[in-house]
């Protein structure tokens, strides 16, 4: 272990020079020409990597193992969930809003009661209850052509100077679970299950509620991203959550949390989240081929986390 | 070693009958299904899922996970259709190349000592990516003798069943009844001992990872064969099936524990109840994804349940 005296030392800055890096990159390319609005668009994209990111964040630090797949269906669910809800109606966001919260939350709920009173590992659980989620979002929503509500809409696309307003509102809710983390009860608690849940219990803390709640709290931060979603595209989708099985569990990886468990990393979310979008616009205005953006996205990953390698990751603990 | 109690043998059995229980149903619902033609169609698909299992069962034996086994099988069918009609020597340094690159990723995980997962999600991009590169828009056509080797009409025995048992022999043996199978098994079980017993952990993962790589490319030429044209997304449900189909068969995430007839049952279970079983049930598409989940969780948790009972034996 390091002590991590300097900024330098610590892994998430690391993807903040990451994130300007490519930036500079992109814009040396364009000559500087749409750097702002660069910066804003990828502001406002990343906002939707942060809030699941957060959400794996929580469930991955619970220990070896502990992840959740089943975050695309579940944001697929929400979108079509708060826009029918909505209806169209400003007078109705706050509903549309708490029904995806509501959607999520039951099924983070799903997931622990599969992984806990059915004894399946959490990787299958998940994949499993994401098959079940998938289908009834297929049914639910197919057709679905609910506009968000123009007040909804708007407000996620509001920016003042540059900035988008849910950038600035996602950084306090990061700011939010960061301080969860560090001086809750409940915060502390999941970083001991994750560092060793035998020892957690033994020192009396209730390491089944914490499992729970944190699975609750992935699934609630996925319903709330398919709201948003749906209101930042204008509509709901089956695939809307797609990409975010593979950026959710990136962002963590690469923003410094623990893969084995025990160490959560905050800012690390923020600046591996403005990194990877950050990423793919640069790829975009290259021009490359959608084969190109991916093999290159893929070898960035791969290279990022083999030069990090090595972090206090430990095999998992058989039995 | 463990000693059969009667969980225990529950345990071992569960996978034959789960594949009994789906097999008994489709043949209540549709008597005609259960016959020489009905298997044949059935489980055309049961191939490469077994196969892709199979790669899947050796990242698992050593305790990892591969996340870009669907994307890979989607690349080799798309460099089946393409390369191996047009220039097949190098389509096939191309495929074997690929299989070296899985290898090369096995030791760089053991080296580095990386997560699994984290790596092999970047992989899967890398491979989806060649797959488009490689095959813009969905198309080409198999090589005559996969599309040959793939409709072969042994006696008495539907094809889909023979290659299942052929692969399931070949896998049982190599890992199951050679030495170098047990080392294998053992860098899983306990990598510490196989290390000081003198053992490159290194090497283990590296051909563990090889072995993935090469049923990898079997999948993807025998899905080829099927279906006789590739597109990119081709093996996108791969994945998932593979790693269930392992789960399914009695294996286990940690602990170097899996058993290659199994996983084939449990592949050839998934391929069943994935579509034939289903649609002999009436369910609309829509649910059928959701059925598919629905059965994962039944069996899974059943299997949970007696398990908790063997270990408490």
């Amino acid at each position: 272990m390091r002590s991590a005296t300097t900024l330098l030392s610590k892994p998430w800055t690391w993807s903040f020079f990451g994130a300007a890096f490519v930036f500079i990159l992109a814009i040396s390319f364009t000559g500087g020409v749409g750097a702002a609005d660069m910066i804003t668009t990828a502001l406002s994209l990343a906002v939707f990597t942060i809030v699941v990111g957060l959400g794996q964040m929580m469930v991955i630090t619970l220990g070896p193992g502990n992840v959740d797949l089943s975050l695309p269906a579940n944001i697929g669910l929400a979108s079509a969930v708060s826009m029918t809800l909505m209806n169209g109606s400003d007078s109705l966001v706050a509903v549309g809003l708490l029904a995806a919260l509501g959607c999520g939350l039951a099924i983070g709920i799903a997931n622990y009661l599969m992984i806990r009173a059915l004894g399946i590992p959490p990787i299958v659980a998940t994949l499993s209850s994401s098959f079940v989620v998938q289908s009834m979002d297929i049914a639910y929503g197919r057709g679905l052509q609910i506009k968000p509500p123009p007040g909804f809409a708007d407000f996620i696309n509001l920016q003042i100077g540059g900035v988008p307003v849910s950038a600035i509102l996602v950084i306090l809710l990061s700011a939010g679970v960061a301080l969860l983390l560090r001086r809750t009860a409940y915060g502390r608690s999941v970083l001991a299950v994750g560092q060793n849940a035998r020892a957690a219990l033994f020192a009396g803390i209730a390491v089944e509620r914490t499992r729970a709640a944190t699975y609750a709290l992935c699934g609630m931060l996925g319903g709330l991203d398919g709201a948003l979603l749906a209101g930042y595209f204008r509509g709901a989708n089956v695939d809307i959550g797609n990409e975010y099985l593979l950026s959710s569990i990136a962002v963590v990886v690469i923003g410094g949390t623990s893969v084995a468990g025990g160490k959560a990393n905050v800012p690390g979310i923020l600046g591996a989240s403005l990194f990877l979008v950050l990423l793919l616009t640069m790829l975009n205005t290259f021009g490359v081929s959608a084969g190109v953006r991916l093999v290159a996205t893929g070898l960035v990953i791969a290279a990022v986390v083999i030069a990090a390698g090595n972090r206090g990751l430990t095999d998992p603990d058989p039995g | 070693m463990l000693h059969s109690s009667p969980a225990r043998v529950m345990r071992d059995l569960l996978p034959a009958l789960s594949l009994a229980l789906v097999m008994a149903t489709i043949a209540l619902l549709n008597p005609r299904a259960i016959s020489y033609l009905g298997f044949t169609l059935m489980l055309n698909l049961a191939v490469p899922i077994a196969l892709a299992t199979v790669a899947q069962m050796f990242i698992i034996a050593g305790n990892d996970l591969d996340l870009s086994i669907g994307p890979f099988v989607s690349f080799v069918s798309c460099v089946g259709a393409t390369w191996l009609i047009d220039k097949p020597a190098a389509g096939i340094l191309l495929l074997i190349m690929s299989v070296g690159g899985y290898a090369a990723l096995g030791a760089i995980i053991q080296w580095r000592k990386l997560p699994s997962i984290v790596v092999t999600l970047g992989m899967s991009f890398v491979w989806q990516g060649l797959a488009i590169l490689i095959l813009p828009s969905p198309g080409g056509t198999a090589p005559d003798w996969l599309q040959a080797l793939m409709n072969i009409k042994p006696p008495l025995l539907p094809f889909p069943i023979a290659a299942a048992l052929v692969i399931a022999v070949a896998a049982w043996f190599g890992l199951m009844r050679t030495s170098y199978g047990a080392i294998l098994r053992g860098s899983g079980g306990n990598a510490v001992a196989i290390a000081r017993a003198g053992w490159s952990l290194l090497k283990i993962k590296a051909v563990l990872f090889a072995l993935a790589g090469l049923f990898g490319v079997f999948s993807g030429l025998a899905l080829l064969g099927v279906t006789t044209s590739a597109d990119a997304n081709i093996g996108s449900g791969y994945t998932l099936l593979s790693i269930a189909g392992v789960i399914l068969g009695g294996g286990e995430f940690v602990g170097g524990i899996v058993s290659p007839v199994g996983a084939i049952i449990g592949a050839l279970t998934l391929a069943l109840a994935a579509s034939p079983l289903l649609t002999f049930l009436n369910i609309p598409p829509d649910w059928q994804v959701g059925a598919n989940g629905v059965i994962l969780i039944v069996v899974l948790a059943a299997r949970a349940q007696i398990g908790r009972k063997a270990v408490g034996t």
